[in-house]
């Protein structure tokens, strides 16, 4: 069950995550990308981080909904679009049911694949979001399943956004956006999101 | 890094302030964010936008005006502008008989502009895009983002430009906005890299006596590395990947620009242009209309790129020729 406090906590773990890895997240794209998804995520946090802390939120949609805007009005590049799909998907179905978190999930997932028209396998921030709902649906989620998601990536040939141009080039380094959707579910376990 | 800047973060609205003083008779930007529009407006014409992450002045600001673009969204340098900000740039620009976008492909701008759409439709506004991907550096394959979209963007600002202000409907530009596309391709060389402010350093390496043919304009890998050449084998390189691309035959009609890539004089650009003439004229092919400059450029990148326009339709020529009020298309 998600309520305005747990969503709001979990949130404002994450933006904390990405300052404290922002550079790490620039290096890791200045490797396959532009070298910006950290600055261009942190960016984003502290605008969403600001209108979670002013905000007055009756349900957990408006706390996504909140979060989607200020990503898509502050992040640019790919993942500002890509993120706010995420959270206006989580939102929506959050609307409808507050207490079903894969269900939620999985609509945040069809919100990227929709806006980014990915695919599994193609080293990008959902080739973390499937096996994490997935393991969630099992009821076997932990850091581990995360952390080796984001390092499966790593062996992945990019063939989406900046990355692709650089082809067999690509393998060898982890993905910035997968390494950034890990702190989001690193930040849910932290949050205790699974507990309540 | 050595540049004439303050602060690195604020090159942007420096920039935009600085540009917007100077051509203060043809355009406005709205306060706090980079849309650029044109004050002169027409009721019933068509309205395009483009834009994308700044870096490339005097693309696409400097062609807002009368017959080109009705505004521009820039945003960070080389990184896309927000969906909120590109809708700011629709409402501007609409005259009530919608708005075409004018996206360059790359996943970033396609996505910001992609949602600014549906946040334009869902207020009433008819919108419409087209993509350009004329670089032909790279192979349209399933296997990257696409081609990239490069200095043909202009031509098209230029040619869909002059037909919005024909009066034509934005279904019947949309359509001639997707064959020009079809029709043109672009390919580029560059000799040395380009720094972005706030990196600081530059965005790849080249040793003094190299080159790399197909590098893209934010720095993208190209597709060969050798010893810099002279101007003359560089265009029949040039020529012949795009000959390979189109196919062309004698007696073929042709539009040609070449582009400085930032840091590459105009002396440079003539003498490339000057070896051109001769290739062009082996291949019997007739060219209508020619243009040199500096119009999409990688902020400091030295290098040049030519693109090439098959003009299929016989009045893309006049548009071309079309005349223009803008800061950059003289
Ligand atoms: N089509 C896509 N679908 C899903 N994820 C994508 C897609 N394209 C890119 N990504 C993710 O976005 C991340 C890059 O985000 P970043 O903020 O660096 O955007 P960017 O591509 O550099 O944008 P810009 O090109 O405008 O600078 C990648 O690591 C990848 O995970
Ligand atoms: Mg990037």
């Amino acid at each position: 069950m998600l309520t305005v406090d747990h969503t709001t906590n979990w949130l404002i773990l994450f933006a904390k995550k990405i300052y404290e890895k922002k550079d790490y997240l620039n290096e890791l794209d200045s490797a396959i990308g532009d070298g910006d998804h950290g600055s261009n995520m942190a960016r984003g946090m502290k605008a969403m981080e600001e209108k979670l802390k002013d905000g007055q939120f009756s349900n957990v949609q408006d706390v996504f909904k909140a979060a989607s805007m200020a990503l898509l009005s502050k992040v640019g590049g790919a993942s500002g679009p890509l993120y706010g799909s995420a959270f206006m998907g989580m939102a929506k179905q959050g609307g409808s049911d507050e207490t079903d978190l894969v269900a939620i999930l999985q609509a945040g997932l069809q919100g990227i694949q929709l806006r980014g028209k990915s695919a599994k396998g193609e080293k990008t921030m959902i080739d973390v979001w499937i096996p994490v709902i997935e393991a969630l649906e099992s009821e076997s989620l932990s850091k581990e399943i995360i952390q080796d998601a984001v390092l499966q990536t790593k062996e992945m040939k990019a063939t989406k956004g900046r990355a692709s141009y650089l082809g067999d080039r690509s393998v060898g380094h982890v993905d910035p956006g997968a390494a950034s959707s890990g702190y989001l579910f690193e930040a849910m376990l932290d949050g205790g999101i699974l507990n309540e | 890094m050595k540049k004439i800047i303050n602060q690195p973060s604020s090159v942007l609205d420096e920039m935009l302030n600085g540009f917007t003083y100077s051509h203060d008779h043809l355009l406005k930007r709205i306060e706090n964010t980079g849309v650029i529009y044109r004050t002169y407006k027409e009721q019933g014409k068509v309205a395009l936008v483009s834009g994308g992450g700044s870096g490339h002045e005097p693309s696409h600001a400097g062609f807002v005006g009368k017959g080109m673009l009705s505004a521009a969204v820039c945003g960070q340098v080389f990184t896309s502008p927000t969906p909120d900000q590109i809708l700011e740039a629709i409402k501007v620009a609409d005259q009530g008989v919608g708005v075409l976008l004018i996206i360059k492909n790359y996943s970033g701008d396609v996505m910001n502009f992609e949602m600014a759409q549906e946040l334009a439709e869902m207020e009433g506004i008819e919108v419409q895009k087209i993509i350009v991907d004329d670089d032909i550096a790279v192979e349209d394959s399933t296997y990257t983002a696409g081609k990239r979209g490069v200095a043909g963007t202009v031509l098209v600002h230029k040619i869909l430009g002059a037909a919005a202000e024909e009066g034509l409907t934005l279904e019947e530009i949309k359509t001639m906005g997707e064959q020009l596309v079809q029709n043109m391709k672009t390919i580029g060389v560059a000799i040395s890299p380009a720094t972005v402010p706030e990196v600081g350093k530059p965005g790849f390496q080249l040793k003094d006596d190299e080159m790399e043919y197909g590098v893209g304009i934010h720095g993208e890998p190209g597709y060969r590395r050798e010893k810099i050449k002279p101007s003359k084998e560089i265009a029949v390189e040039l020529v012949t990947k795009l000959k390979t691309a189109f196919q062309w035959q004698q007696g073929d009609h042709y539009a040609v620009l070449v582009n400085g890539l930032g840091a590459t004089p105009l002396m440079e650009q003539y003498i490339f242009m000057n070896d051109l003439q001769a290739l062009l004229k082996d291949e019997q092919l007739r060219i209508d209309f020619k243009k040199v400059g500096s119009l999409m450029t990688s902020i400091d990148m030295a290098g040049i790129s030519l693109t090439l326009v098959k003009l299929v339709d016989e009045k893309w020529a006049d548009y071309l020729k079309h005349e223009v009020t803008t800061a950059a298309w003289i």
